[in-house]
């Protein structure tokens, strides 16, 4: 008896359109992405009908958490060579008699937000990598001694933002706090910035829209 | 393809030599990997929005305590007391417990939700509110020509710059605030939040109100001390301690 042949098909798929269309999904990811920055704090921002969008550079981000602690953070400016982050980290330096290195400085450049008191800045910096410093702050967070200070006793905060100034006079205040975040810190942040001549201000929120009818008004 | 195959083959009968065909197909598997690769990693990297910014301006301080404040017309001020749990206590005027002429105010409490504070602020703010819309729309039908809100120098700077769409947005941004800097009739609306009580979102949601009922004037301001008693009084929290820097101003 003849062996019946089943007609053998290519095991091979034409994969032409699965590839045309990855390419255009990975051409449209590499095109518009913008990384997400890393959160220092878990911040949950409440809503409002902005559209306005955050600028992207020469702003300084003052987040507030739920436990109503401090963070920082500034940018570099429109480019790496203004080197803002460096000149404010040395007149803190040299304000709180702590002497940064030159390759410590640098590093502190490419770092992004914080919140603990300009003493634990060294260490933060020197750690080995992300993780370390998250664990850095995770200590601090611990002993109870994270957030910059703001009291009238300590108030790194405010020659945080004046040095900040002075590095850059264009920055901008971005302040991005938690939905649970008491308001009486706000208010003394607010203070604080007035104080500095800042009178205009960005809140961080998300959009939420919210339609008024003219039949609702009588 | 086949059929052009099948026409060669019933011609060549004498047995030309065609050079055996090599299959076109590449195996794409690897390059189909990297790119599921590269795709997952952009896709959960990529901060799809911006975040979106409020913008507030607060009055500058008063270096001077001698340099007083304009002058509020009564029936139009309109005061915002916000407290826990969302509260929010309005009243009209202004009181002062040491002038004895002063009629003391009726306090109202309502919430932030739609039939709140939001009913309230439209209903006095009906006339502005009507005419901003009305704007809005006439903008959208093309109405109002942006050559009629800006003059032709102004206009051709921007034009320079920015888009069709920008120069709309622009223009009716300004005619919106030079609508709100004529209102001579709606509420001038003072914040007021009970800093010991107020959660931070409450003070954006009523900021945020403000933009939704297009108010055009509003101040965030510190209670004063009558304020914080009557607040004491109706939500049964403790009352202020008389040495508060507010009394003294």
């Amino acid at each position: 008896m003849p062996k019946i042949k089943l007609p053998t098909s290519s095991p091979h798929i034409d994969m032409t359109p699965m590839v045309d269309l990855f390419s255009l999904l990975l051409t449209f990811f590499m095109l518009t992405t913008s990384f997400k920055p890393t959160e220092v704090a878990v911040i949950d921002t409440p809503a409002s009908i902005s559209e306005k969008q955050a600028p992207d550079n020469n702003i300084m981000t003052i987040s507030i958490s739920k436990v109503n602690k401090l963070y920082f953070n500034i940018d570099n400016g429109i480019d790496t060579s203004r080197h803002y982050r460096i000149e404010t980290l040395k007149k803190m330096g040299e304000y709180y008699k702590i002497v940064f290195t030159p390759k410590e400085l640098a590093k502190f450049e490419k770092l992004s937000g914080f919140g603990f008191p300009i003493q634990a800045m060294k260490a933060w910096i020197n750690a080995a990598d992300q993780k370390a410093r998250d664990e850095i702050q995770a200590t601090l967070e611990k002993d109870k001694k994270d957030g910059i200070p703001i009291d009238s006793t300590d108030n790194q905060f405010s020659n945080w933002i004046l040095f900040a100034r002075t590095a850059n006079p264009d920055l901008q205040v971005a302040i991005k706090a938690d939905l649970e975040t008491e308001y009486e810190i706000v208010k003394k942040v607010l203070d604080i910035l007035q104080e500095k001549q800042v009178n205009k201000f960005n809140l961080v929120t998300n959009m939420e829209k919210v339609e008024v009818k003219m039949e609702d008004i009588k | 393809m086949a059929q052009i195959e099948d026409h060669g083959n019933d011609h060549g009968k004498g047995g030309k030599k065609r050079p055996k065909k090599h299959s076109t197909h590449i195996d794409m598997t690897p390059m189909v990997d990297l790119m599921c690769l590269l795709i997952t990693f952009f896709m959960l990297t990529t901060a799809f929005s911006k975040p979106k910014v409020m913008e507030i301006v607060l009055p500058e301080k008063k270096k001077d305590d001698k340099i007083e404040g304009p002058k509020v017309p009564k029936h139009r001020t309109f005061n915002i007391l916000i407290t826990q749990n969302s509260t929010i206590y309005w009243y009209i005027g202004n009181y002062n417990p040491t002038d004895k002429t002063d009629t003391i105010p009726n306090f109202y409490k309502t919430d932030f939700s739609k039939d709140g504070i939001r009913k309230v602020l439209l209903a006095r703010n009906k006339e502005l509110f009507k005419s901003i819309e009305e704007l809005k729309e006439n903008v959208k039908k093309g109405v109002v020509k942006p050559e009629e809100i800006l003059t032709k120098d102004s206009l051709a700077v921007l034009q320079k710059t920015k888009t069709q769409n920008e120069i709309v947005n622009f223009i009716t941004m300004k005619a919106i605030k030079e609508l709100k800097s004529k209102d001579e009739i709606g509420p001038i609306v003072l914040i007021k939040a009970d800093k010991e009580h107020t959660k931070y979102k409450d003070f954006v949601r009523i900021i945020d109100e403000m933009a939704i009922a297009s108010i055009a004037r509003y101040a965030v301001v510190d209670p004063s001390f009558y304020e914080m008693q009557k607040l004491a009084e109706l939500t049964g929290n403790a009352p202020p301690v008389a040495e508060n820097k507010e009394t003294k101003k």
